[in-house]
Protein backbone atom coordinates (compact mmCIF):
# COMPACT_ATOMS: atom_id res chain seq x y z
CA UNK A 1 0.00 0.00 0.00
CA UNK A 2 1.29 3.45 -0.73
CA UNK A 3 1.28 6.31 1.74
CA UNK A 4 -1.93 7.87 0.46
CA UNK A 5 -3.87 4.60 0.75
CA UNK A 6 -2.48 4.03 4.25
CA UNK A 7 -3.41 7.53 5.36
CA UNK A 8 -6.86 7.11 3.82
CA UNK A 9 -7.37 3.90 5.76
CA UNK A 10 -6.57 5.72 9.00
CA UNK A 11 -8.77 8.77 8.30
CA UNK A 12 -11.60 6.65 6.92
CA UNK A 13 -12.03 4.89 10.29
CA UNK A 14 -13.10 8.07 12.11
CA UNK A 15 -16.74 7.76 13.17
CA UNK A 16 -19.22 10.57 12.63
CA UNK A 17 -19.73 12.28 16.02
CA UNK A 18 -23.51 12.48 15.71
CA UNK A 19 -24.13 9.19 13.94
CA UNK A 20 -21.29 7.06 15.32
CA UNK A 21 -22.42 3.89 13.55
CA UNK A 22 -20.96 5.19 10.28
CA UNK A 23 -17.55 6.57 9.43
CA UNK A 24 -16.73 9.84 7.74
CA UNK A 25 -15.73 7.89 4.64
CA UNK A 26 -19.03 6.01 4.49
CA UNK A 27 -20.91 9.31 4.77
CA UNK A 28 -18.89 10.79 1.92
CA UNK A 29 -17.58 13.59 4.14
CA UNK A 30 -13.95 12.52 3.71
CA UNK A 31 -13.34 13.32 0.05
CA UNK A 32 -9.71 12.78 -0.70
CA UNK A 33 -6.22 12.44 0.69
CA UNK A 34 -3.38 14.19 -1.11
CA UNK A 35 0.27 14.77 -0.21
CA UNK A 36 1.79 18.23 0.16
CA UNK A 37 5.46 17.30 0.51
CA UNK A 38 5.57 15.25 3.73
CA UNK A 39 2.23 16.52 4.91
CA UNK A 40 -0.93 14.47 4.56
CA UNK A 41 -3.77 16.73 3.45
CA UNK A 42 -7.25 15.37 4.18
CA UNK A 43 -10.03 17.03 2.20
CA UNK A 44 -13.26 17.17 4.15
CA UNK A 45 -16.63 18.57 3.10
CA UNK A 46 -19.46 19.76 5.37
CA UNK A 47 -22.91 18.17 5.05
CA UNK A 48 -25.01 21.25 5.79
CA UNK A 49 -23.58 24.80 5.78
CA UNK A 50 -24.34 25.16 9.45
CA UNK A 51 -23.58 21.64 10.64
CA UNK A 52 -22.16 22.14 14.13
CA UNK A 53 -20.12 18.94 13.82
CA UNK A 54 -17.88 20.25 11.02
CA UNK A 55 -15.11 21.51 13.29
CA UNK A 56 -15.37 18.42 15.47
CA UNK A 57 -15.03 16.10 12.49
CA UNK A 58 -12.04 18.02 11.15
CA UNK A 59 -10.31 17.80 14.52
CA UNK A 60 -11.08 14.10 14.83
CA UNK A 61 -9.64 13.31 11.39
CA UNK A 62 -6.59 15.41 12.09
CA UNK A 63 -6.06 13.74 15.50
CA UNK A 64 -6.41 10.26 13.99
CA UNK A 65 -3.78 11.01 11.37
CA UNK A 66 -1.39 12.54 13.91
CA UNK A 67 -1.86 9.60 16.28
CA UNK A 68 -0.84 7.32 13.42
CA UNK A 69 2.35 9.29 13.04
CA UNK A 70 1.54 11.53 10.09
CA UNK A 71 2.00 15.23 9.77
CA UNK A 72 -1.49 16.25 8.84
CA UNK A 73 -3.51 19.19 7.63
CA UNK A 74 -7.25 19.46 6.97
CA UNK A 75 -8.64 21.29 3.99
CA UNK A 76 -12.34 22.15 3.89
CA UNK A 77 -13.79 21.82 0.42
CA UNK A 78 -17.31 23.02 -0.36
CA UNK A 79 -17.50 22.36 -4.07
CA UNK A 80 -19.02 20.18 -5.40
CA UNK A 81 -21.63 20.40 -2.65
CA UNK A 82 -22.10 17.29 -0.52
CA UNK A 83 -25.06 15.15 -1.39
CA UNK A 84 -26.61 12.18 0.36
CA UNK A 85 -25.93 10.23 -2.84
CA UNK A 86 -22.31 10.01 -1.65
CA UNK A 87 -23.27 7.84 1.31
CA UNK A 88 -21.97 4.38 0.44
CA UNK A 89 -24.20 1.32 0.24
CA UNK A 90 -22.47 -0.06 3.30
CA UNK A 91 -23.07 3.21 5.12
CA UNK A 92 -26.76 3.14 4.22
CA UNK A 93 -27.09 -0.40 5.54
CA UNK A 94 -25.36 0.58 8.79
CA UNK A 95 -27.71 3.55 9.19
CA UNK A 96 -30.70 1.26 8.77
CA UNK A 97 -29.35 -1.22 11.30
CA UNK A 98 -28.78 1.69 13.72
CA UNK A 99 -32.45 2.70 13.40
CA UNK A 100 -32.06 5.63 10.98
CA UNK A 101 -33.85 5.34 7.64
CA UNK A 102 -31.26 6.07 4.94
CA UNK A 103 -31.92 8.88 2.44
CA UNK A 104 -33.66 8.28 -0.86
CA UNK A 105 -31.25 8.07 -3.78
CA UNK A 106 -31.01 10.64 -6.56
CA UNK A 107 -31.05 13.82 -4.52
CA UNK A 108 -31.30 15.95 -7.64
CA UNK A 109 -34.88 14.89 -8.20
CA UNK A 110 -37.37 17.38 -6.80
CA UNK A 111 -39.61 14.57 -5.57
CA UNK A 112 -36.92 13.21 -3.28
CA UNK A 113 -35.85 16.67 -2.09
CA UNK A 114 -39.41 17.54 -1.21
CA UNK A 115 -40.04 14.37 0.70
CA UNK A 116 -42.55 12.80 -1.66
CA UNK A 117 -40.82 9.44 -1.70
CA UNK A 118 -41.83 6.62 0.57
CA UNK A 119 -39.64 6.09 3.60
CA UNK A 120 -39.46 2.53 4.87
CA UNK A 121 -39.34 1.91 8.61
CA UNK A 122 -35.78 0.88 9.55
CA UNK A 123 -37.17 -1.51 12.16
CA UNK A 124 -39.94 -3.47 10.42
CA UNK A 125 -39.43 -2.35 6.80
CA UNK A 126 -43.08 -1.29 6.43
CA UNK A 127 -43.67 1.55 3.99
CA UNK A 128 -46.73 2.67 5.92
CA UNK A 129 -44.97 5.57 7.63
CA UNK A 130 -45.75 9.24 8.24
CA UNK A 131 -43.63 12.34 8.66
CA UNK A 132 -43.96 13.92 12.08
CA UNK A 133 -41.53 16.77 11.56
CA UNK A 134 -39.39 18.02 8.73
CA UNK A 135 -36.73 18.82 11.32
CA UNK A 136 -35.21 16.30 13.65
CA UNK A 137 -32.44 15.89 16.17
CA UNK A 138 -29.73 17.17 13.81
CA UNK A 139 -29.88 19.39 10.69
CA UNK A 140 -29.58 16.34 8.46
CA UNK A 141 -32.55 14.40 9.85
CA UNK A 142 -36.35 14.48 9.80
CA UNK A 143 -38.65 12.74 12.26
CA UNK A 144 -40.99 9.93 11.16
CA UNK A 145 -43.33 7.37 12.68
CA UNK A 146 -44.08 3.87 11.48
CA UNK A 147 -47.81 3.17 11.42
CA UNK A 148 -47.25 -0.60 11.29
CA UNK A 149 -44.97 -1.13 14.31
CA UNK A 150 -45.76 2.28 15.86
CA UNK A 151 -42.10 3.14 16.47
CA UNK A 152 -40.84 6.66 15.84
CA UNK A 153 -37.60 6.92 13.88
CA UNK A 154 -35.17 9.35 12.28
CA UNK A 155 -34.96 9.73 8.52
CA UNK A 156 -31.68 10.95 7.02
CA UNK A 157 -32.96 13.73 4.75
CA UNK A 158 -32.17 13.63 1.10
CA UNK A 159 -30.14 16.60 -0.06
CA UNK B 1 -13.36 46.22 -3.28
CA UNK B 2 -16.70 45.68 -5.04
CA UNK B 3 -16.42 41.97 -4.27
CA UNK B 4 -15.54 42.53 -0.61
CA UNK B 5 -18.47 44.90 -0.15
CA UNK B 6 -20.90 42.54 -1.89
CA UNK B 7 -19.71 39.61 0.23
CA UNK B 8 -20.18 41.64 3.40
CA UNK B 9 -23.71 42.64 2.34
CA UNK B 10 -24.58 38.99 1.78
CA UNK B 11 -22.86 37.72 4.91
CA UNK B 12 -24.54 40.39 7.07
CA UNK B 13 -27.95 39.48 5.63
CA UNK B 14 -27.38 35.87 6.68
CA UNK B 15 -25.89 36.52 10.10
CA UNK B 16 -28.47 39.09 11.16
CA UNK B 17 -31.33 36.88 10.01
CA UNK B 18 -29.69 33.87 11.68
CA UNK B 19 -29.46 35.75 14.97
CA UNK B 20 -33.10 36.81 14.75
CA UNK B 21 -34.14 33.20 14.09
CA UNK B 22 -32.06 31.95 16.99
CA UNK B 23 -33.97 34.34 19.28
CA UNK B 24 -36.92 31.95 18.83
CA UNK B 25 -34.97 29.07 20.36
CA UNK B 26 -36.98 27.82 23.34
CA UNK B 27 -39.89 30.18 22.55
CA UNK B 28 -41.59 28.63 19.53
CA UNK B 29 -45.23 27.49 19.91
CA UNK B 30 -44.32 23.80 19.62
CA UNK B 31 -41.27 21.59 19.59
CA UNK B 32 -41.29 21.01 15.84
CA UNK B 33 -41.17 24.73 15.17
CA UNK B 34 -38.48 25.25 17.76
CA UNK B 35 -36.35 22.70 15.89
CA UNK B 36 -37.28 24.15 12.51
CA UNK B 37 -36.33 27.70 13.45
CA UNK B 38 -33.07 26.56 15.07
CA UNK B 39 -32.27 24.57 11.92
CA UNK B 40 -33.02 27.61 9.77
CA UNK B 41 -30.72 29.66 11.97
CA UNK B 42 -27.94 27.08 11.64
CA UNK B 43 -28.26 27.05 7.86
CA UNK B 44 -27.99 30.79 7.40
CA UNK B 45 -25.29 31.26 10.04
CA UNK B 46 -23.31 28.49 8.33
CA UNK B 47 -23.60 30.33 5.02
CA UNK B 48 -22.64 33.58 6.76
CA UNK B 49 -19.46 31.94 8.09
CA UNK B 50 -18.41 30.80 4.63
CA UNK B 51 -19.09 34.29 3.24
CA UNK B 52 -17.21 36.10 6.04
CA UNK B 53 -14.25 33.74 5.71
CA UNK B 54 -14.08 34.44 1.99
CA UNK B 55 -14.58 38.19 2.50
CA UNK B 56 -11.69 38.20 4.99
CA UNK B 57 -9.49 36.42 2.47
CA UNK B 58 -10.46 38.85 -0.31
CA UNK B 59 -9.78 41.83 1.94
CA UNK B 60 -6.36 40.46 2.88
CA UNK B 61 -5.90 42.59 5.97
CA UNK B 62 -5.62 39.73 8.41
CA UNK B 63 -9.15 40.02 9.76
CA UNK B 64 -10.93 36.75 10.55
CA UNK B 65 -14.57 35.75 10.09
CA UNK B 66 -15.05 36.40 13.82
CA UNK B 67 -13.55 39.90 13.57
CA UNK B 68 -16.01 40.70 10.80
CA UNK B 69 -18.98 39.35 12.73
CA UNK B 70 -18.21 40.58 16.23
CA UNK B 71 -16.04 43.66 15.92
CA UNK B 72 -17.89 45.84 13.44
CA UNK B 73 -20.33 48.46 14.63
CA UNK B 74 -23.89 48.98 13.53
CA UNK B 75 -22.93 51.59 10.89
CA UNK B 76 -20.49 49.10 9.35
CA UNK B 77 -23.18 46.42 8.96
CA UNK B 78 -24.54 46.36 5.40
CA UNK B 79 -27.51 43.98 5.68
CA UNK B 80 -30.83 44.90 4.15
CA UNK B 81 -33.45 46.23 6.55
CA UNK B 82 -35.80 43.27 6.06
CA UNK B 83 -33.60 40.80 7.95
CA UNK B 84 -33.16 42.99 11.03
CA UNK B 85 -36.93 43.36 11.55
CA UNK B 86 -37.93 42.08 14.97
CA UNK B 87 -39.51 38.63 15.06
CA UNK B 88 -42.98 39.93 15.92
CA UNK B 89 -45.58 37.19 15.78
CA UNK B 90 -45.27 33.96 13.82
CA UNK B 91 -46.77 35.59 10.72
CA UNK B 92 -43.99 38.21 10.66
CA UNK B 93 -41.21 35.67 11.23
CA UNK B 94 -42.45 33.27 8.58
CA UNK B 95 -43.14 35.96 6.00
CA UNK B 96 -39.67 37.46 6.52
CA UNK B 97 -38.18 34.00 6.06
CA UNK B 98 -40.27 33.28 2.99
CA UNK B 99 -39.28 36.58 1.32
CA UNK B 100 -35.60 36.04 2.08
CA UNK B 101 -35.43 32.36 1.10
CA UNK B 102 -37.36 32.94 -2.13
CA UNK B 103 -34.91 35.68 -3.10
CA UNK B 104 -31.84 33.71 -2.08
CA UNK B 105 -32.94 30.55 -3.85
CA UNK B 106 -33.09 32.54 -7.11
CA UNK B 107 -29.85 34.33 -6.25
CA UNK B 108 -27.86 31.18 -5.44
CA UNK B 109 -29.31 29.36 -8.41
CA UNK B 110 -27.85 32.06 -10.65
CA UNK B 111 -24.62 32.22 -8.60
CA UNK B 112 -23.92 28.52 -9.14
CA UNK B 113 -22.58 29.38 -12.58
CA UNK B 114 -20.39 32.22 -11.26
CA UNK B 115 -16.83 32.41 -12.57
CA UNK B 116 -15.73 32.69 -8.96
CA UNK B 117 -15.24 29.12 -7.76
CA UNK B 118 -15.74 29.93 -4.08
CA UNK B 119 -19.04 31.70 -4.74
CA UNK B 120 -20.25 28.86 -6.95
CA UNK B 121 -19.36 26.42 -4.14
CA UNK B 122 -21.20 28.36 -1.43
CA UNK B 123 -24.18 28.73 -3.81
CA UNK B 124 -24.31 24.99 -4.49
CA UNK B 125 -24.78 24.25 -0.79
CA UNK B 126 -27.08 27.14 0.06
CA UNK B 127 -29.50 26.66 -2.81
CA UNK B 128 -30.62 23.25 -1.53
CA UNK B 129 -31.13 24.61 1.98
CA UNK B 130 -33.21 27.54 0.74
CA UNK B 131 -35.59 25.10 -0.96
CA UNK B 132 -36.48 23.68 2.48
CA UNK B 133 -36.94 27.14 3.95
CA UNK B 134 -39.29 28.21 1.14
CA UNK B 135 -41.36 25.10 1.54
CA UNK B 136 -41.69 25.27 5.31
CA UNK B 137 -42.29 29.03 5.55
CA UNK B 138 -44.62 28.90 2.53
CA UNK B 139 -46.76 26.25 4.22
CA UNK B 140 -47.14 28.50 7.25
CA UNK B 141 -48.16 31.47 5.13
CA UNK B 142 -50.93 29.40 3.54
CA UNK B 143 -51.97 27.87 6.86
CA UNK B 144 -52.19 31.25 8.60
CA UNK B 145 -53.50 33.27 5.66
CA UNK B 146 -56.21 30.73 4.90
CA UNK B 147 -56.84 29.81 8.55
CA UNK B 148 -59.06 31.57 11.07
CA UNK B 149 -60.20 35.19 10.86
CA UNK B 150 -57.58 36.10 13.42
CA UNK B 151 -54.70 34.27 11.73
CA UNK B 152 -55.69 35.69 8.32
CA UNK B 153 -55.76 39.22 9.75
CA UNK B 154 -52.34 38.77 11.32
CA UNK B 155 -50.86 37.35 8.16
CA UNK B 156 -52.23 40.25 6.14
CA UNK B 157 -50.86 42.66 8.77
CA UNK B 158 -47.42 41.11 8.32
CA UNK B 159 -47.68 41.59 4.55
CA UNK B 160 -48.41 45.27 5.09
CA UNK B 161 -45.67 45.68 7.69
CA UNK B 162 -42.89 44.11 5.59
CA UNK B 163 -43.86 45.63 2.26
CA UNK B 164 -41.73 48.81 2.60
CA UNK B 165 -38.62 46.58 2.65
CA UNK B 166 -39.08 45.04 -0.77
CA UNK B 167 -37.43 47.81 -2.69
CA UNK B 168 -34.10 47.48 -0.91
CA UNK B 169 -34.02 43.71 -1.45
CA UNK B 170 -33.79 44.34 -5.16
CA UNK B 171 -31.40 47.27 -5.15
CA UNK B 172 -28.69 46.98 -7.80
CA UNK B 173 -25.43 45.34 -6.75
CA UNK B 174 -22.42 45.83 -8.93
CA UNK B 175 -20.15 42.84 -8.81
CA UNK B 176 -19.08 40.80 -11.82
CA UNK B 177 -19.15 37.43 -10.11
CA UNK B 178 -22.52 37.77 -8.36
CA UNK B 179 -26.03 37.83 -9.85
CA UNK B 180 -27.78 41.17 -10.10
CA UNK B 181 -30.75 41.21 -7.73
CA UNK B 182 -32.69 43.63 -9.96
CA UNK B 183 -33.08 40.90 -12.55
CA UNK B 184 -34.55 38.48 -9.99
CA UNK B 185 -37.51 40.62 -9.00
CA UNK B 186 -40.11 39.44 -11.50
CA UNK B 187 -39.48 35.75 -10.74
CA UNK B 188 -39.56 36.53 -7.05
CA UNK B 189 -42.86 38.37 -7.32
CA UNK B 190 -44.51 35.58 -9.27
CA UNK B 191 -43.42 32.98 -6.67
CA UNK B 192 -44.71 35.16 -3.86
CA UNK B 193 -47.92 35.86 -5.74
CA UNK B 194 -48.76 32.18 -6.20
CA UNK B 195 -48.39 31.54 -2.45
CA UNK B 196 -50.42 34.67 -1.61
CA UNK B 197 -53.19 33.46 -3.94
CA UNK B 198 -53.26 30.09 -2.24
CA UNK B 199 -53.28 31.79 1.16
CA UNK B 200 -56.05 34.22 0.18
CA UNK B 201 -53.81 37.21 0.91
CA UNK B 202 -54.16 40.56 -0.81
CA UNK B 203 -51.27 41.77 -2.90
CA UNK B 204 -49.94 44.88 -1.15
CA UNK B 205 -50.44 48.33 -2.66
CA UNK B 206 -47.31 50.24 -3.68
CA UNK B 207 -45.65 52.07 -0.79
CA UNK B 208 -42.62 54.25 -0.31
CA UNK B 209 -39.62 51.92 0.04
CA UNK B 210 -37.43 52.01 3.14
CA UNK B 211 -33.76 51.82 2.24
CA UNK B 212 -30.46 52.51 3.96
CA UNK B 213 -29.19 49.15 5.18
CA UNK B 214 -26.70 48.78 2.33
CA UNK B 215 -24.99 52.02 3.35
CA UNK B 216 -25.08 51.26 7.07
CA UNK B 217 -28.15 53.33 7.92
CA UNK B 218 -30.23 50.96 10.00
CA UNK B 219 -33.34 51.05 12.11
CA UNK B 220 -32.97 51.29 15.87
CA UNK B 221 -33.52 47.56 16.35
CA UNK B 222 -30.20 46.47 14.78
CA UNK B 223 -28.10 48.26 17.41
CA UNK B 224 -29.94 46.45 20.19
CA UNK B 225 -29.48 43.13 18.45
CA UNK B 226 -25.75 43.68 17.95
CA UNK B 227 -25.24 44.75 21.55
CA UNK B 228 -26.64 41.37 22.54
CA UNK B 229 -24.85 39.35 19.83
CA UNK B 230 -21.46 41.01 20.27
CA UNK B 231 -21.52 41.32 24.05
CA UNK B 232 -18.96 38.62 24.80
CA UNK B 233 -16.29 39.83 22.37
CA UNK B 234 -16.81 43.44 23.41
CA UNK B 235 -16.63 42.68 27.13
CA UNK B 236 -13.81 40.14 26.88
CA UNK B 237 -11.85 40.96 23.72
CA UNK B 238 -10.23 37.93 22.14
CA UNK B 239 -12.12 35.41 24.29
CA UNK B 240 -12.05 31.91 22.82
CA UNK B 241 -13.69 28.61 23.68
Amino acid sequence: MNLIDEAWAVAAMVPDPEVPCVTVAELGILREIVMDGDIVVAKVTPTYSGCPAVQFIENAVSDALRDAGYQARIERVISPAWTTDWITDEGREKLRAYGIAPPAKASNSKRALFGETTVACPRCASEDTEKLSEFGSTPCKAHYRCKACLEPFDYFKCI
Amino acid sequence: MALFQSLIELADDHLVLGHRLSEWCGHAPMLEEDLALSNFALDVIGTARALYAYAAEVEGKGRSEDDLAYLRSEREYLNCLLVERVNGDFAHTMLRQFYFATLMELFWQAAMSSDDEMIAGIAGKAVKEMAYHIRHAGEWIVRLGDGTDESGKRMQAAVTALHPYWEEMFAANECDVLPDRVALRSDWESSVKSVFNEAGLEWPKPVYGQVGGRVGEHSEVLGRMLSDMQYLQRAHPGATW
